[in-house]
């Protein structure tokens, strides 16, 4: 009776629309420059975000990347948020 | 109305208290006044901030920790009508606090799809859903000690509920024996089977071995889920599940992945992403606090959860956890295993920076928390006749 989805049963699963799942995006350069010049910190300061987080895995991202993710949040409705991708052994 | 008096406070207050004021103001009113308001409110909403220095954190541990007294020690609350019971109150909370990686109860909310979320065949659906084993579906065990063979009947009412057919059992049976037995079903009834061992020695004891093995074979289901419930949310059904598999639900074809939660932390940590999980650990303690009765502001949990998951792991408030990731030694000793601490500092030779709040307390120095914090500095002008004095 437990029917497995048909199409490609070793498909990753795209998690991204989920309701827990906030959007995440790549910061260009520019914006990374212009947010730690605002917060005056260095990157290793930034929160941070594994490199194979399951939000992150298919955006091909390098370790030292920052990602911009938009969080809907009951007390600012929008808020954003920033994550430094790592390497975790 | 004029939608330039609110696009130079754009940045200045969120969107969401904007479209409050948009939505609170009267339909006829002039510009003049709309500006008059967007200044006062942007004034309140200064006076609102946290300001640079304020020990958040502090606020945070007394505002959840003395309603947390007053929660009842040990409370189960029963999911529907079935004895599903469930974690809740303080142990609850320490639970996910402590970031455990073994929760007492798993418990999972699973979202159909269209059709199946207005009750089509929401029984079968849950039922398929429901690890099995062999054990379940056998009525009868007998042994036939002449001529060593063990006879299994099978619950036909069981198996056809779920669409099987003593065939499938057969064939679960040779996989997970892959040699020393046969199986068969007898001459007389198809859903008697006849297990017989086909190595010569001890043919017995082996049968009788098999017996307890058989019980505890995996026949079909996702893995994990021990109990089943459908129930009736709002307008749809759901089916709650105590024992949590997202990953293999998942891939179910009659389940909505994008609304199907667990209550296990670091499994949605894992599958979903250190992002879902702090929403899932703000979601759990405001869950706990909610249906005691109790009001917390929501900003403490989220400062909570956020500095849980800074970290790119889910970490607990413990000594193995954010405390560890100080960076002050004698900030963690003042914790917990102060000589552990201190030995392993002096090994490796740290320095400590005191630059936060506890080691300044031990040496009896102003603590940089709110006004501790701001620092005279003196500009020296190159041509050294004004001297200037700014706060850092």
């Amino acid at each position: 009776m437990v029917k497995k989805r048909k199409s490609k049963p070793t498909e990753k699963l795209d998690v991204s629309n989920h309701i827990l799942v906030p959007k995440h995006e790549k910061c260009s350069e520019t914006e990374k420059k212009a947010l730690l010049k605002k917060f005056n910190v260095e990157i290793k300061d930034l929160p941070k975000i594994s490199i194979n987080d399951a939000a992150i895995v298919d955006m091909n991202l390098q370790p030292g990347d920052v990602v911009k993710i938009t969080r809907a949040s009951p007390t600012a409705g929008e808020s954003i948020f920033y994550r430094v991708v790592i390497e975790i052994k | 109305m004029d939608n330039k008096l609110f696009k130079e406070y754009e940045d200045l207050i969120p969107a969401k208290i904007i479209d409050d004021v948009k939505a609170s103001l009267p339909d006829k009113i002039s510009d003049s006044k709309v500006k008059k308001i967007m200044e006062l409110v942007y004034e309140e909403y200064k006076n609102s901030l946290a300001e640079p220095g304020e020990s958040v954190g502090l606020v945070a541990a007394e505002s959840i920790g003395e309603p947390s007294t007053q929660m009842t020690l040990n409370t189960f609350h029963f999911a529907g009508v079935s004895e599903m019971n469930v974690t809740t109150g303080l142990p609850r909370i320490i639970e996910v606090l402590d970031g455990r990686a073994e929760i007492s109860t798993k418990m999972m909310q699973i979202y159909l799809k269209s059709p199946y979320s207005e009750g089509k065949d929401i029984k079968k659906i849950a039922e398929s859903i429901k690890e099995t084993t062999l054990k379940e579906y056998i009525k009868e065990t007998s042994i036939d000690i002449a001529e060593s063979q063990m006879m299994l009947s099978l619950d036909e009412d069981k198996l056809s509920r779920v669409g099987m057919k003593p065939a499938t059992i057969i064939k679960v049976l040779e996989k997970a024996f892959a040699k020393g037995y046969s199986f068969k079903p007898s001459k007389e009834n198809e859903n008697v089977l006849i297990i017989k061992s086909t190595s010569k020695e001890d043919d017995l004891n082996n049968i009788y071995k098999l017996k307890e093995k058989l019980q505890e074979i995996y026949v079909n289901g996702i893995k994990g889920i021990k109990q089943v419930l459908p129930v009736r949310k709002g307008e749809e059904y759901i089916v709650v599940t105590s024992g949590s598999n997202l990953k293999d639900v998942f891939k179910l074809e009659f389940v909505n992945p994008d609304k199907t939660i667990t209550n296990d932390i670091f499994e949605i940590e894992k599958i979903l992403g250190v992002e879902a999980a702090r929403q899932a650990i703000i979601d759990e303690v405001a869950k706990v606090i909610d249906e005691q009765g109790l009001n917390v502001d929501l900003r403490h949990i989220m400062l909570v959860s956020d500095i849980m998951t800074t970290s790119a792991t889910v970490l607990g408030v413990n000594r193995y956890g954010i405390v560890k990731e100080k960076p002050s030694v004698l900030a963690r000793a003042s914790f917990e295993t102060p000589i552990k601490h201190i030995i392993n500092a002096s090994i490796s030779g740290e320095t400590d920076y005191l630059r936060s709040v506890i080691e300044n307390v031990m040496i009896n120095q102003v603590v940089p928390v709110g006004t501790g914090l701001p620092r005279l500095t003196v500009k020296v002008e190159k041509k050294g006749k004004k001297e200037k004095s700014e706060k850092e």
